[in-house]
């Protein structure tokens, strides 16, 4: 089943185009990765999808159902988690307390006080940062902040997650526990869109790629094909 | 003492003082205590929403206003509970329009919005009295000043309660993650404009009711005592002055302050502004996290560990 569909999706910002007639879609339990030049309107068409933004025109659905112009709340509620380029924690709160928020406030099915404490906990050891729980946020290192970002997402209960440059900034141990953690998480049955300018952890872990170049998609296909398609490889490498 | 029941025995402690004050003081001390009481509550209010969220509101005097005139015209016929939650609600109202309205502008943008506010609705109640009414200011009915203190007392027992569980609440941690990262609050779920204008009316509720409560005691009112801007710039002074990270900061912070105002305006009546000014610049200049952080930073140098910013 098509979990997200984007259908013709135009935004403009003045005269430029960050997005125009965008169309492409996620499957149930796919890895989509979104990659393009900076300014391509990754992060702008991530914005559409979750809310922040509301499209000039064009359709988004999630499961079927039309969420174009929702706000943010109520596509989070929905089942879309999101995770942002530039690390958007609340820096004085602490680990646990992202988690709960995300788990009380992003999930529409309430659960009793022990439950919601077992089930923190598991979001927790599952993203590695249990023994840091009461630490506050600013007091992690940047891949922790990352991690936290995802714990945050993941407590929503979302059936499709938005992973905005989640690798950015990391060493190259980092990366590959992030892209591991990709892994489970798709695992359990989420599908995830992301944005990623590191392309071996695109190349590896995405079943499809589509790629934009100044607010357009100019390709898209398994990873493989997108790598050999002289579109893109102009696009990347110019002529 | 354990530490469990430390802050509990202080509150308890406390009550049991300022229940028993009116019996040994002088009805001056009392009059003077209603008054620091009032800056407390006015001070908490302020901190439950403009500590926690961030936007700086200058509105008070507005809210206060408000429950001024609500009682003041209710007051020849109602019971004194009533009225002073008349003039709560209606500042609730006030405040959760004017929210609905005005909080999508951020910082400095909101705050001058809020202190056009007030004397938006000064001049307007000015313009009410003369031209409709045909007055300038309005005799209420008085009652005797340990009522009126009392009536504080328990004003300032149900804010503190309301803050305290607040902060311990789920509606507490969405309000400091917008505090602390709107955007990132809404992507997590949180109804960030419902949760805004919901607490920004309460604020207004209680200082509200703090309006309606004084105007028995003053018992002549006109728009400019009643929107009297102090009573907006006063509170942010005074959170600042005392640290908004816990609760005793506020409270500690508005007592001292207005003990200060009050000796130094009796004192010193032509210096007054001139010494007050420079109290605040030197609590600005030593003392950024107010007495909260010296209390703070004594602690921990107590305790031995490392002094930490925050």
């Amino acid at each position: 089943m098509r979990i997200l569909e984007v259908e013709g999706v135009r935004k403009n910002f003045g005269g430029l185009a960050a997005a125009s007639d965008v169309t492409f879609h996620a499957q149930d339990g796919e890895i989509v990765g979104l990659i393009g030049p900076n300014g391509a309107g990754k992060t702008t068409l991530f914005n559409l999808v979750s809310g922040a933004l509301t499209p000039d025109s064009g359709l988004i659905r999630f499961k079927g159902k039309n969420i174009t112009g929702l706000k943010p709340y109520q596509i989070t509620r929905l089942g879309i988690a999101r995770t942002f380029q530039s690390v958007k924690v609340f820096p004085k709160m602490s680990v646990f307390n992202h988690v709960l928020l995300g788990y009380s406030f992003g999930n529409p099915k309430s659960t009793p006080a022990d439950e919601t404490l077992k089930e923190i906990t598991e979001i927790l050891d599952f993203v590695g940062l249990s023994e840091m729980r009461e630490f506050r946020s600013k007091d992690l290192i940047l891949a922790h902040q990352k991690r936290l970002e995802v714990a945050r997402a993941l407590a929503t209960k979302p059936e499709l997650l938005l992973l905005d440059e989640l690798m950015a900034g990391l060493n190259h141990t980092e990366v590959l526990q992030a892209m591991e953690l990709v892994r489970k998480i798709r695992e359990k049955g989420v599908a995830i869109l992301m944005v990623e300018h590191v392309m071996k952890a695109i190349m590896d872990i995405c079943d499809r790629i589509v790629v934009l170049h100044h607010g357009e998609k100019i390709a898209e296909g398994r990873p493989e094909e997108v790598a050999t398609n002289e579109a893109v490889v102009e696009v990347y490498l110019g002529e | 003492m354990t530490r469990r029941y430390f802050w509990p025995g202080i509150l308890v402690l406390l009550l049991i003082l300022l229940a028993g004050f009116p019996r040994y003081a002088s009805a001056y001390k009392v009059i003077f205590l209603t008054n620091v009481l009032m800056y407390v509550i006015i001070t908490l209010s302020w901190v439950i929403f403009s500590g926690a969220t961030g936007y700086i509101s200058l509105a008070p005097a507005a809210f206060f206003g408000v429950g001024v005139y609500a009682s003041a015209i209710l007051s020849k016929s109602l019971f004194l509970p009533v009225f002073i939650a008349i003039g709560g609600l209606a500042s609730f109202c006030l405040a959760f329009l004017v929210g609905a309205l005005t909080l999508r502008l951020r910082g400095m943008y909101f705050t001058m919005f809020t202190f056009g506010l007030v004397e938006l609705i000064r001049h307007f109640t000015q313009w009410w009295e003369v031209n409709v009414t045909g007055t300038v200011g309005r005799l209420v009915l008085a009652l005797d000043h340990t009522t009126i203190y009392y009536a504080m007392v328990i004003i300032f027992l149900l804010v503190l309660l309301t803050s305290y569980g607040i902060r311990r609440s789920k509606f507490g941690l969405a309000l400091q993650s917008i505090g602390e990262c709107e955007e990132a609050a809404a992507h997590t779920g949180v109804n960030v404009t419902r949760v805004k204008v919901f607490t920004f009316a309460l604020s207004a509720f209680f200082i509200g009711v703090v309006g309606a409560t004084m105007t028995m005691r003053w018992q002549y009112i006109d728009p400019p005592t009643a929107f009297d801007i102090r009573l907006s710039f006063m509170p942010v002074l005074m959170a600042i002055f005392g640290g908004m990270g816990h609760l005793y900061g506020p409270i500690v912070g508005a007592s001292i302050f207005s003990v200060l105002d009050e000796i130094l305006a009796t004192k010193f009546p032509y210096y007054y502004m001139l010494l007050f000014g420079v109290t605040m610049f030197v609590v600005i200049l030593f003392m950024p996290h107010g007495v909260e952080g010296v209390i703070q930073k004594w602690r921990q140098r107590e305790k031995g560990g490392p002094s930490e910013k925050t």
